[in-house]
């Protein structure tokens, strides 16, 4: 096999502009599918982490009914005290749960005294929050850069709305709310810090801290509307999924009903229509990839055939078996394919490597001055090589069963 | 026991639907060990024959045993492995292949025909590399030879496989004069250190001359047939 080999390496050789450019076009579409999937996925990535880690967290659990009401933010669908204790001991033993934040989510009127406006509202647990979403900090325009995210008594707005408003970080605002029983309430709050914009539900918010929101909503039991998950990596979400469904399936109500339902941030968010819409290109581009290889290997294999009959003849002549002459002309394919593979692969790896030198911004929605930082998994360098490899193989197939079926009589009088 | 014998042997060929008889009614043997010419003007069937005998080309009629077997009916797998195994060959145009080295082409068929190990092939090369006298030019490529020097590699790669018989269609026709006898030549001294029969076809009256066994050949038809020794007509 290894003289085949050689012999498959002479005979490109022999070839060198052909076979330098077939080389050059498969490392051009390697580099475009590389550079594509490695700027695209570091896309999404990017806004994947900023969306699961600045708001929605990886998982979310509520009361059975609540996400199919969520836009109506329903505090009768809110978890009682009791049930929360009961999915904190599910969550403590799911081990790839690393934290988890309850809020309470409402609506409510927002005044500066002068202008009123409605208001989306979370009311969470300092601390449990900062943990279940560590960039949430990283989207406070003015407020505490350290320390607590919230003291009691004050209000995190919204960046549209605080300019809407012409409220600034230290000014008093009243918050009035509806409870579940419909009596109206309202409370004074000082602005702790104003919140950038993110893309998604959730990203237009204000908070308060969990105490403030349940006396403004005067619940008399410490209620909640979600409980926010954050996993110890975002590859342990299905399966976290999969082992919560299944435990928190398990706890009931009187009419043997589930309490909970646990949802991923993919149930949850739009943005997930968008990070398919990635995965589509990458595989459009994957096929526009196989076309480029199947069309520039078939045509330089296609011409080495014509060119070489004779030497076919000759082959079969002295007695190469058909299968021989199959394999020689399959490997000059293979050959190809390695090569341009391995050229693009090298090109593609120093591009990438160059655009993080570069660290390009870039914005998305109401951010701005995102980094990009393009990277690829070694599996999907791996899998792109192999198909484009693959592809090469294929392509060849055509052109060589013609060379091993020759007639070597006509073969060998061939001018 | 005869090494080629052919029985009434006729080949027609389909030409646009009209049926073209190339060989007819064609009888001979050739013994072992015989320097044997099969001569004629163009078109009078000397490369029909000898690609039949050759196993390139199934007989339309007639039967043909070549080294005791039948290869009237042999299937295109079973002929490859048939040259492979018992035949050589040497072509007008040399039909090197470019890019591999005189001693490399030597021993492609040891390689990519009958798979032999490297140090038999390594030994047989430098052995054969020797007996045609070419030693010197083992690494060199085709494109650096003299016509005269390519065909002397291509004997050698006749010949690097021991065949019983090596065919030759018009070997000598693009040599010059000089060097078309140093190849009839050479054949003839393989024959004589090997025991290698050499089938070869030519119109050339000055390598007539060389063979010991001369069949005529006239539109398809054996008319002649010149013995110095080792052949008769059937």
């Amino acid at each position: 096999m290894a003289n085949v080999f050689r012999i498959a390496a002479r005979n490109l050789w022999r070839y060198q502009r052909r076979t330098v450019l077939t080389t050059l076009l498969i490392a051009l579409g390697i580099l475009a599918v590389l550079l594509f999937v490695g700027v695209a996925g570091s896309f999404k990535h990017l806004m994947v982490g900023q969306i699961t880690d600045s708001m929605l967290g990886q998982l979310q659990v509520h009361r059975k009914g609540y996400v199919a009401s969520i836009d109506n933010l329903p505090l009768n669908l809110n978890m009682t005290a009791a049930q929360v204790q009961r999915l904190d001991a599910v969550l403590k033993a799911t081990p790839q749960v690393q934290a988890w934040s309850p809020r309470i989510k409402f609506g409510a009127l927002f005044s500066n005294f002068t202008e009123t406006t409605n208001i989306r509202l979370v009311g969470v647990d300092s601390e449990a929050e900062a943990r279940t979403v560590p960039l949430l900090r990283g989207r406070l325009l003015e407020g505490p850069k350290e320390g607590p995210l919230l003291a009691p008594g004050q209000l995190l707005v919204p960046e549209l709305l605080a300019r809407g408003m012409k409220v600034k970080v230290g000014d008093t605002v009243v918050l009035v709310a509806t409870n579940q029983e419909g009596s109206v309430n309202g409370q004074t709050f000082v602005v702790g810090g104003i919140v950038e914009s993110a893309v998604g539900p959730g990203g237009r918010d204000g908070y308060i801290t969990l105490q403030d929101a349940r006396t403004l909503l005067r619940l008399p039991q410490p209620e909640v509307s979600e409980v926010a998950i954050r996993l110890r990596s975002l590859d342990d979400m299905r399966p976290a999924y999969a082992s919560l469904s299944v435990a928190l399936g398990k706890l009931v109500n009187a009419q043997g009903q589930p309490i909970f339902e646990v949802h991923t941030w993919e149930a949850l968010s739009p943005f997930v229509n968008i990070a398919r819409m990635i995965d589509l290109l990458n595989v459009f581009i994957q096929v526009m990839l196989i076309g480029i290889v199947l069309i520039s290997i078939m045509n330089v294999m296609m011409m080495a055939v014509f060119e070489r009959v004779r030497e076919i003849g000759t082959m079969a002549a002295i007695g190469t078996q058909p299968v021989r002459i199959l394999w020689l002309f399959v490997t000059e394919g293979l050959l190809l394919g390695l090569l341009g593979t391995a050229v693009g692969t090298v090109i593609s790896l120093a591009a990438l490597w160059g655009l993080n030198l570069a660290k390009l911004t870039f914005a998305f929605g109401m951010q701005d001055k995102l980094v990009l930082a393009p990277t690829i998994a070694a599996g999907d360098v791996l899998f792109i090589s192999a198909l484009a490899v693959a592809a090469a193989v294929l392509a060849s197939l055509q052109p060589a069963l013609r060379a091993s079926r020759m007639d070597p009589i006509k073969a060998l009088h061939h001018v | 026991m005869s090494l080629v014998r052919a029985e009434s042997l006729s080949k027609i060929y389909d030409a646009g639907g009209v049926a073209v008889q190339a060989i007819r009614d064609i009888s001979f043997t050739i013994e072992p060990s015989a320097l044997v010419a099969f001569v004629g003007p163009s078109g009078s069937g000397k490369t029909t024959l000898l690609n039949m005998v050759g196993t390139l080309d199934p007989p339309s009629g007639g039967k043909l045993w070549v080294v005791d077997t039948d290869v009237s009916t042999l299937s295109r797998r079973h002929a490859a492995e048939f040259r492979g195994e018992h035949l050589g060959f040497v072509f007008q145009d040399f039909n090197l292949i470019p890019v591999l080295s005189a001693a490399e082409n030597v021993e492609y068929p040891l390689l990519m025909v009958q798979n032999r190990p490297a140090a038999e092939r390594r030994q047989r090369v430098q052995d054969i590399l020797e007996a045609v006298g070419i030693t010197e030019l083992a690494d060199k490529r085709p494109d650096q030879l003299s016509g005269g020097q390519k065909q002397r590699v291509a004997v050698a790669r006749a010949l690097v496989t021991n065949p019983k018989l090596v065919l030759a269609d018009e070997p000598t026709a693009n040599l010059d004069s000089a060097t078309a006898h140093r190849v009839i030549d050479l054949m003839r001294a393989m024959r004589d250190q090997f025991g290698t029969t050499f089938i070869f076809s030519t119109h050339d009256p000055r390598v007539m001359a060389e063979a010991e066994l001369t069949f005529t050949l006239t539109d398809g038809a054996l008319t002649q047939e010149t013995s110095q020794a080792g052949a008769h007509h059937g």
